[in-house]
């Protein structure tokens, strides 16, 4: 499978602050990348760097098989970027700002950009400053999705808009990927991560703490299960993995490590089971998990 | 005005006032010192000067007859009411500190209020317990302690020559920047950007200053119908150390009340971020295309406005050679000074010479504020996206400095052909001499591209390169500074033009030197992290 981003080893300090730290990310052609972390982890510095707007202290990235500091023109290209804060000019209209991004990337596609503009209910006339933060957003994301790229980057692109609004972005990104296209999509609306995102990243502290499909990531992380036995449960305390547990009775509530779940429920069912419940983590508990053990490193 | 805000919305209007200004000042900690310096320093200087040049009372008396004479000169300086140290003080350098204090007061207020909204951070200011009034009224008083500090230095530095004229001067000057302050707060309620604010209101100073100079140029005695139209010339009315005329500062104080009451009812009036001329909804799909086409869509307006003015400058300063050279020419240590800045062969060349390089020096903030819009692009994070596109850095930036450094070249040109009109001789020779200054001016805007490029959060340092420069050339020659302070200046190296001869050694070598500078800084640019 090639590779549409790769990163490795990535440093990058201003002054005493030290944003990237080591960072490791691997987006996979074709695929919709999630790249998360708490604010200030990096995200943004990340981005900046594969923009070469930003050259890493030390470390590796290939963006497109090129370097993005020295190849800066050809890699901008083939990739389209919406920034988290979209800033415009107070003088110009939306829509010579989506005609100028486009030309300045080599050509937009005319159709489609009257269909976006359509479609995320854009008026294109006004000017800078008297949009909302949202219609801001709406200009950058047009002029992205409208122009023919190989990687779209992503940095918070919906934090501004509506539930609508945000449901014609969804739309978007999966018809960019069903053309094969590439997106890191960074986020903090898991809902939109889960549901967009074919593998995801997440970041702490200017460091990659996990990578992987959703699916692994659960898998790394605990199940909760509620059971209500025939008799006393028995050993359950001393198996491995297990988590807070608690029995009342027949009535057992336990966290178990995921890829422990065999030896908890050969347990349980030795002691018969009358009901049972197991509840995968939700993506927040996961990221929370993710999230707070950088409180408690601190 | 509290009783009028009162009137306008309960008694809350303007809550957080006294925090606000306290915010005010201290982000204006460094600026308004450094204005307020300037200006007294201009005015505190020139006695001294003065009596250099014109030691005895038989010259001074000398001088003021002479003046009667010379409309040119009075439309340059406004005439003279007396010959006493401080009176010619009041003549030489009033209306020109009136200005200055014009020049700060408006750039607190509108920083204070206009820029604020402009940028959304009024935006949380005015989501606490602040009044709908408490932004304006803690501008306008910054501009207040401003001026009335200015004021406070004019008065005791000049309590010398005579307590009443020091206090009169002082008074006009500080009243002078006030009535522009309140002038700008009306603009800024006016226009949704503060970089329009600024500029409108800076252009009915220069009005002002041309109102003036039209009413002195036909009478002698101030008592022209446009001298009276303007602030300045009632600054000029005032006659500090001759008599002073203190219901004058009736209409000072009259105008600022009035403007600030407009101010005061537009600020209660409209909605925060807007304005009473509304952006007009521009076109639903754009040619520009590249990002040189950008940038000369987001500097074409500050060009033509330039453009304007340096025209219209050559025009007024050629119009008035003539008769100006003849009163210098009586005077021998005046036309030292004017030899010093001009160069040494017959008058009126030094006297073209010396007005065409004191536009040179402005030119040099024109190259200043035009190479410092990448910088403006760069923080405000606009320039992100577009460097994001297929567009090299030495691309996005070589758009603005074409305008920079073409632009530069522009208005000069305007300026010689402003001369040309104004003095209809010489032609040739006055644009040749308008030119020749600029490689001392891409000297200066290349300090401010390298500035950009390898220290990019010092580059407004820029402005304070060409204000020294700007300095040197203006009050250099009359203070007698060493030669080595004026050669620090790229402008001490040009030769003198009209009359002088063309030197093509140090022209090659300034314009050598911006050329370096300019590599310099793009190569810093290539090489540096953007600013985020």
């Amino acid at each position: 499978m090639t590779k549409a981003i790769t990163v490795s080893g990535l440093h990058k300090s201003f002054g005493r602050t030290r944003a990237l730290d080591g960072l490791d990310l691997e987006v996979a052609a074709g695929e919709v990348h999630g790249f998360l972390g708490p604010n200030g982890a990096g995200k943004s510095t990340t981005i900046r760097v594969l923009l070469g707007l930003l050259r890493a202290d030390s470390g590796a990235a290939q963006v497109l098989g090129r370097d993005p500091w020295a190849d800066a023109v050809e890699v901008h290209r083939r990739i389209a970027y919406v920034p988290g804060d979209v800033t415009l000019w107070r003088n110009l209209s939306g829509g010579e700002v989506i005609d100028l991004y486009g030309r300045l990337r080599g050509g937009l596609d005319a159709g489609r950009r009257a269909e976006l503009t359509e479609r995320f209910e854009l008026d294109t006339t006004k000017k800078g400053r008297t949009y909302s933060k949202g219609n801001r957003q709406k200009v950058a994301l047009v002029a992205a999705f409208a122009s023919d790229v190989d990687l779209l980057i992503l940095d918070e692109p919906t934090s501004g808009l509506d539930p609508l609004m945000e449901e014609v972005f969804r739309r978007c990104v999966e018809e960019e990927r069903d053309r094969g296209r590439t997106v890191l999509l960074s986020s903090h609306i898991l809902s939109e991560v889960e549901e967009l995102c074919d593998r995801v990243s997440i970041i702490r502290g200017g460091r990659t703490v996990e990578s992987g499909s959703l699916a692994d990531l659960r898998h790394l992380t605990r199940t909760s299960v509620v059971a209500e036995l025939a008799g006393p449960p028995d050993g359950l305390s001393a198996l491995p993995g297990v988590h807070d547990l608690d029995v009342r009775g027949r009535r057992v509530r336990l966290q178990v490590d995921t890829e422990r779940l065999d030896g908890v429920l050969r347990s349980l069912s030795e002691s018969g089971v009358r009901s049972l419940t197991s509840t995968p983590p939700t993506l927040e508990e996961l990221f929370l998990r993710h999230y707070q053990d950088e409180a408690a490193d601190r | 005005m509290t009783a009028f805000a009162v009137r306008h919305g309960g008694t809350r209007q303007l809550a957080g006032t006294g925090t606000l200004l306290r915010f005010a000042l201290r982000r204006d900690r460094l600026m308004i010192p450094l204005w307020i310096a300037v200006d007294a320093l201009m005015v505190l200087s020139m006695p001294g000067t003065l009596e250099g040049l014109y030691g005895t009372p038989a010259e001074r008396a000398d001088l003021v007859r002479q003046m009667e004479t010379n409309s040119s000169l009075r439309a340059m300086v406004g005439p003279v009411f007396g010959d006493s140290l401080g009176a010619l003080t009041a003549w030489r350098v009033g209306i020109y500190a009136g200005a200055l204090a014009a020049v700060m007061s408006l750039l607190v207020v509108v920083r204070h209020t206009r820029d604020e909204e402009e940028s959304g951070r009024q935006e949380l200011v005015a989501s606490g317990t602040v009044g709908r009034r408490a932004s304006l009224t803690a501008a306008l008083l910054a501009a207040a302690v401003a001026n009335a500090v200015l004021a406070l230095l004019v008065t005791a530095g000049l309590a010398g020559q005579g307590a009443a004229g020091a206090l009169a001067l002082g008074l006009g000057i500080a009243g002078a920047g006030m009535v522009f302050a309140t002038m700008a707060a009306v603009v800024a309620q006016l226009t949704e950007s503060a970089r329009l604010a600024r500029g409108l209101t800076a252009a009915v100073l220069g009005t002002a200053f041309v109102l003036r100079a039209a009413g002195d140029s036909g009478t002698d005695d101030g008592s022209s119908v446009l001298t009276w139209l303007s602030p300045l010339g009632w600054l000029e009315n005032l006659r500090p150390y001759a008599g002073e005329r203190w219901w004058v500062l009736a209409l000072l104080a009259g105008a600022v009340v009035l403007q600030g009451a407009v101010a005061y009812a537009l600020a209660g009036r409209r909605d925060l971020g807007m304005s009473f001329l509304p952006t007009r909804p521009g076109p639903a799909s754009g040619r520009l295309g590249t990002a040189s086409a950008l940038a000369w869509r987001l500097q074409r307006g500050g060009v033509l406005g330039w453009s304007i003015g340096f025209f219209l400058a050559g025009v007024v300063y050629g119009g008035m050679t003539e008769g100006a050279a003849d009163l210098v020419g009586d005077n021998a240590n005046a036309r030292r000074i004017i030899e010093r800045m001009g160069g040494q062969s017959g008058l009126t060349d030094a006297f073209l010479a010396s007005m065409i390089g004191m536009l040179g020096l402005v030119a040099a903030l024109w190259i200043v504020a035009s190479v410092l819009r990448l910088h403006g692009e760069e923080t405000s994070g606009r320039a992100e996206p577009v460097l994001a596109n297929a567009v090299g850095r030495l691309r996005w930036a070589a758009g603005h400095l074409v305008i920079a450094f073409g632009g530069a070249a522009w208005i000069m040109l305007l300026a010689g052909l402003g001369f040309a009109v104004g003095y209809g001789r010489q032609m040739g020779p006055v644009l040749a001499a308008c030119l020749v200054q600029l490689p001392a001016v891409w000297v200066v805007g290349g300090v401010a591209v390298l500035l950009h490029g390898v220290l990019p959060r010092a580059a407004v340092a820029a402005w304070g390169v060409a204000g020294a420069v700007l300095l040197i050339g203006w009050i250099g020659p009359a203070l007698d500074v060493p030669r080595a302070v004026l050669d620090v200046s790229p402008f001490g190296h040009l030769p003198k033009l009209p009359g002088g001869s063309m030197e093509w050694g140090p022209v090659a070598v300034l314009t050598g030197v911006a050329v370096l500078l300019v590599a310099g800084g793009l190569a810093g640019l290539r090489r540096r992290d953007m600013l985020t």
